[in-house]
């Protein structure tokens, strides 16, 4: 399908596991760093380390300035109409809590929060926590057989008490694609007063992104699930709904003046970024969004998904395997199960030959008991693999199989 | 009934030892330790339960432990094949073993020997450490 290959550029995939070259089809836990990211991180503690917003001297205007390029290169890349809506954490799950615990604060007994089945524990346990801290009621919108949003369940638990909506934009145990529009119109127009949250952890590597478009209050995001290094993360947020949210966490940098009397908090977005940030992790997350704009993006995400596509056929034609999850659309994931065999056993029998898949519950368990297994191995493919990567994996599966 | 049947070991450590001894690559090891989980018996689903669960987050364990006539009882039993072939191990170093043996037995040089050791990591999640564990502090507890 095509020739591109950007693997030269990720020096950890150059290297061999258990006596085979390594094939890593873990992507959905978190991807590889080209080489620019790891530069620009050296770099910056090699020559421009400093504290940011403070200080007269050069190194710290160094450091500011590569801080705020980076916030800017995001706000370009998602679509963001201003850089300060582009908050930088530590991933999406501190995003997903920074929204979660600012606006518990704003909810009364009988207010509703509506989740679904389908979320990371990161974007169901905030809410249940936040549920549980205001006597608001949570809603779980159930997941089809196929493993979608059961979009008829999802409407009917909306209502005027309905404060917050938060789904993930891609599943990523399942590799669901959710049709986030549709389920925005839906909130708009069934519960107004709702703010929504969507968990954009999975998708913001694979599926060409506009927030503004989009219009959901929030949207969170990882760095290291796009080419970035851990530890850094983005909380989108629409400039009302930002301004409308109290502060998270206190001190530092998101302080504006204080007296003994009274505090004063800065403006957006250092309101929402308390102590010294991350910085090496902001610089990392640009040079990771400046990379996805040097290499042709459409074209390696169209050849993901004919790998994905492959494998789920190749895999479904295996005697004894069963797909997890059918949805009509998916990014970037593969989830199975093998007859006899534990999720487990296939993890370690593929890892035995070089090839990297993750097993378990994926921080799903809700999603995991609504399709009534305890587990699945799923294979999750970035923009860096091709066509050998498949062939290595099914060459695996189809040795794994003989063992179970 | 107080406690399940002792699980019973599946090869003793000589037998063990002695096989893997013979073994130059990764299939028949871990051929040898799926047979060894599946030569394992069932702990029956009545004992199956959260009680004794160990939770590791890609499979679990569980186990009952007792000490009869001063020697340590174990029933144990896990989802997971290759899982159950290293608890057969396990249990092969454990099992009916007065418990000041088992506290001074070193379970991480033999997995390390048998070049298994990756497995008792805690962070492989499989619940093996934790289960190991347990077992060491009901021993520590027994000798006290």
């Amino acid at each position: 399908m095509t020739d591109i290959d950007i693997r030269g550029d990720f020096p950890l995939l150059a290297q061999s596991v258990n006596g085979q070259p390594l094939v890593y089809l873990d992507n959905a836990a978190t991807t590889q760093k080209p080489r620019s990211v790891l530069d620009a991180m050296r770099h910056y503690y090699e020559f421009d380390n400093a504290n940011v917003h403070r200080a007269a001297h050069a190194l710290a205007a160094r450091a500011t300035d590569a801080m705020e390029s980076a916030r800017a290169a995001v706000a370009t890349f998602i679509g963001a109409p201003a850089p300060e809506q582009v908050i930088f954490t530590r991933g999406t799950t501190e995003s997903v809590n920074l929204v979660a615990s600012s606006l518990a604060q704003g909810l009364v007994p009988g207010d509703e929060i509506l989740v679904t089945a389908m979320e990371h524990h990161s974007n169901f346990v905030p809410w249940f926590e936040a549920c549980r801290r205001s006597g608001a009621v949570l809603q779980t919108a159930g997941v089809t057989a196929t493993g979608e949003i059961d979009l008829r369940d999802f409407t009917a638990r909306l209502s005027p008490r309905t404060r917050v909506v938060a789904f993930a934009h891609v599943s990523n145990a399942l590799g669901t694609l959710n049709p986030v529009e549709e389920m925005l119109a839906l909130v708009r127009q069934q519960a107004p007063a709702a703010k929504v949250l969507i968990d954009g952890a999975q998708a913001a590597l694979h599926v060409p992104l506009d927030v503004r478009a989009l219009d959901a209050d929030f949207y969170a995001f990882s760095a290291h699930k796009m080419f970035g290094p851990t530890g850094m993360g983005v909380l989108y947020g629409r400039r009302d709904a930002l301004e409308a949210l109290p502060p998270y966490q206190f001190g530092g940098e998101m302080i504006e003046a204080v007296s003994l009397e009274a505090v004063t908090y800065n403006r957006l977005p250092y309101r929402f970024e308390a102590g010294t940030p991350n910085i090496a992790g902001a610089i990392g997350l640009g040079a990771a969004v400046d990379y996805l704009n040097t290499i042709p993006r459409d074209t390696l995400v169209r050849r993901e998904a004919s790998l994905v596509s492959d494998a789920m056929r190749a895999l479904a034609d295996m005697p004894g395997v069963r797909l997890v999850g059918t949805p009509k659309q998916r990014v970037g994931v593969v989830s199975f199960l093998v007859e006899g065999g534990h999720a487990h056993d296939v993890g370690t029998l593929l890892d035995q030959q070089g090839v990297a898949v993750r097993t378990g519950h994926h921080c799903t368990m809700p999603l995991m008991h609504a399709l009534g297994v305890n587990g699945t191995v799923r294979a999750s493919f970035s923009l860096y693999n091709d066509a050998s990567d498949l062939e290595r994996l099914l060459r695996a599966m189809h040795k794994t199989l003989t063992f179970l | 009934m107080d406690h399940p049947a002792p699980t019973p070991v599946p090869a003793s450590l000589e037998e063990i030892r002695e096989t893997f001894a013979f073994f130059d690559g990764w299939e028949d090891k871990y051929r040898y330790v799926i047979d060894l989980g599946k030569a394992l018996a069932e702990l029956p689903a009545a004992w199956r339960t959260e009680e004794f669960l160990v939770r590791g987050c890609q499979s679990q364990v569980w186990l009952v432990a007792h000490t009869a006539n001063g020697r340590m009882q174990l029933a144990i039993d896990s989802d997971a094949h290759i899982v159950r072939g290293l608890i057969a191990i396990v249990l092969a170093a454990y099992q009916d073993r007065p418990p000041r043996e088992i506290l001074t037995f070193d379970i991480d040089a033999l997995f390390n020997e048998l070049q298994l050791l990756a497995h008792l990591s805690a962070t492989r999640g499989n619940g093996l450490r934790a289960m190991v564990t347990r077992i060491v502090s009901l021993a520590q507890a027994a000798t006290h």
